[in-house]
């Protein structure tokens, strides 16, 4: 069996991820598209939140992607800092972005989710801040591999960033475990005989949930492919200057 | 399209603004592998003829 750092090279990168993207795409969009159009039009109004519980679709996938997305970057970040793997790094830079939609999205629908049935856009809780730092976070890292010319030296400076910012990406999932406060209702579990979620919810959330998944893994493996070229692109580039 | 009631526009605006950022990733994505792709090809093809 292959060893998982064959894929730091570049080549071999490039050449798997052709194979695995096109399946990964589709399994994303079958699932994303198929879990919005399943909870937007066939799902009854909860008996307490009217229609506003078809928001779930979108906001429970997103804001689980936005911090599992920044896990994985520190993952990355990680094995660029212990390993110096380039393709590692360049994976980290690319699922920034991805990440920091899905912080966007979250956010948004989570404030117009908020405001007809708690009374309010935003409230100054733990979760919710430490989400929102976290976001910044995010535009922070994009800011920095930006603003930082040498791209190891980018890699390593984003790597900190990374490593701090895990900290908000923790305590926004645990804030209610670690401050039993907020908005937010405790974490559910689905399809465990006690869940407050009926299953005509938790179906059509699960695939949503897996069709985000699917989807941000489909993504950073698409635009790692762009890091690559663009890495490919400027050692060229830099060789013709020095000829 | 289901009865949203009274949460119409409060739905339709999630679903509007989500969407629509997801619109927006995909196809600055799309933009920047096309035009990193279209740059390497022309470098890599003048090198070739050097």
């Amino acid at each position: 069996m292959a060893s998982i750092w064959e894929y730091a090279n570049p080549r071999k990168f490039m050449t798997t991820s052709e194979v695995v993207l096109p399946w990964t795409v589709g399994i994303a969009a079958i699932a994303t598209i198929g879990g919005l159009i399943w909870g937007f039009f066939f799902t009854p109004d909860d008996f307490r939140q009217g229609a506003t519980v078809k928001i779930i679709y979108l906001h429970v996938p997103t804001a689980v992607m936005a911090i599992n997305a920044w896990l994985m970057m520190l993952v990355a970040s990680l094995i660029w800092l212990i390993r110096r793997h380039h393709v590692s790094a360049l994976a980290a830079k690319a699922a920034a972005p991805v990440g920091a939609f899905f912080t966007a999205i979250a956010l948004f629908t989570g404030a117009v989710w908020g405001q007809p049935i708690w009374g309010t856009w935003w409230e100054w809780d733990p979760r919710l801040t430490s989400f929102l730092i976290l976001f910044l976070f995010y535009l922070g890292y994009i800011a920095m591999w930006e603003a930082v010319e040498n791209p190891d030296t980018a890699a390593d400076l984003t790597t900190i960033l990374c490593i701090v910012g895990s900290v908000f990406a923790i305590i926004s999932r645990y804030a209610l475990d670690f401050w039993n406060q907020g908005l937010h209702q405790d974490r559910f579990a689905l399809f465990d005989g006690e869940s407050d979620v009926s299953p005509v919810f938790a179906w059509p959330l699960v695939t949503c949930l897996t069709g985000f998944g699917f989807l941000f893994v489909a993504l950073v493996l698409y635009r790692t492919r762009t890091e690559i070229r663009a890495r490919r692109l400027h050692a060229l580039l830099a060789q013709e200057r020095l000829s | 399209m289901p009865d949203l009631g009274p949460y119409t526009f409060e739905v339709l605006l999630a679903y509007g603004g989500a969407l629509g950022m997801l619109f927006v990733l995909l196809a600055l994505s799309i933009w920047r592998s096309r035009r990193t792709q279209r740059r390497l090809t022309e470098v890599e093809e003048r090198r070739g003829r050097l």
